[in-house]
């Protein structure tokens, strides 16, 4: 049977379709998950969309972190589950302490919504296992506070323990290492910034995004997490 | 006791500030010139029931440091007045 790869809305995500269909096209089953709800039910993984969850007021993803789902989030994650937060999910893994760092203002406060080159820099994660180090992918950005940041002894620690996992090829945004990816030290919670859903078919532009969904797809079917 | 706190929230040193240099950089431009080390950031307002002034202190602090401010990125500064 097909995993099931539950995707979480919250007021204001706006890419979860996308997702669905992306994660659908990687051959999982998607499921839309509220946020409002305490409990994920039967997922063998989770992402958080992109979009403007709670209206990105206070900050990208600050209100997010308190949704009755993010505590459910967090025990799925700590107990191995495969979780991946994209664009605005990413903003809400840091805010909710899932992954380091924070995610600033763009450089030049530019709001940038353009395909982009990435390679990857890791396959120790859910999300690149099934890529190779160095391959190069194009797959779209769209945001506004995406500029990766965190304290020296983090990005040490980041780089020893080989969790970048996506760099920009040509850093858009003034992230720090021009880092457009990470995991945690187990590798099952993954933030990016760039939108893979938004590479999953040809017609789109670019397939490249489907590499990283299949990988996903790949763990979720090996996860036995029940929350 | 009721007090009105204020805090002002602000990226911590050393934490590039793109609105801050894009503020300082219009400044020659509409004339004020000799501005430097601009910072951005923005102060929250709001009134708290407390003991004393320490317990105020102590909610609002924690109220900052877990919502209103991101510690990874800023640093927040709390004024209390009794009200």
């Amino acid at each position: 049977m097909a995993p099931r790869i539950g995707v979480v809305v919250f007021p204001g995500s706006n890419c979860e379709h996308d997702v669905v269909q992306g994660v659908e096209a990687a051959g999982a089953q998607g499921a839309l998950l509220w946020h409002g709800d305490a409990q994920l039910g039967a997922v063998d993984a989770v992402v958080l969309p992109g979009g403007f969850a709670h209206g990105d007021y206070l900050r990208p993803g600050a209100l997010a972190r308190f949704s009755p789902v993010m505590e459910a989030v967090a025990e799925f994650a700590r107990a191995g589950g495969p979780v991946v937060g994209i664009c605005n999910g990413f903003q809400v893994l840091t805010e909710a302490g899932l992954l380091p760092g924070a995610l600033q203002k763009n450089g030049r406060l530019r709001f940038l919504c353009e395909p982009v080159g990435l390679v990857v820099a890791s396959t120790q994660s859910v999300l690149t296992s099934g890529a190779t180090v160095g391959q190069e992918l194009v797959i779209p950005i769209n945001h506004f506070s995406g500029n990766y940041t965190c304290d020296d002894e983090t990005l040490h620690r980041l780089q020893a323990d080989d969790r970048i996992v996506l760099r920009y090829a040509d850093n858009p945004n003034g992230s720090l290492d021009a880092i457009a990816g990470i995991a945690n030290e187990a590798g099952n919670v993954v933030g990016l910034m760039p939108h893979p859903e938004r590479a999953s078919s040809a017609l789109l532009g670019s397939e490249d995004g489907l590499v990283l969904l299949r990988s996903l797809v790949t763990a979720a079917a090996a996860t036995s997490v029940a929350v | 006791m009721r007090f009105r706190a204020r805090v002002e929230v602000q990226l911590r040193p050393g934490i590039a500030d793109p609105e801050g240099a894009t503020i300082e950089r219009a400044l020659p431009a509409l004339g004020f010139d000799g501005v430097a080390h601009v910072r951005a950031g923005r102060s929250f307002i709001f009134e708290l029931d407390a003991a004393d002034e320490g317990a105020a202190r102590t909610t609002a602090t924690e109220l900052a440091d877990r919502l209103l401010a991101n510690p990874v990125i800023e640093q927040s500064r709390l004024e209390l007045e009794p009200i």
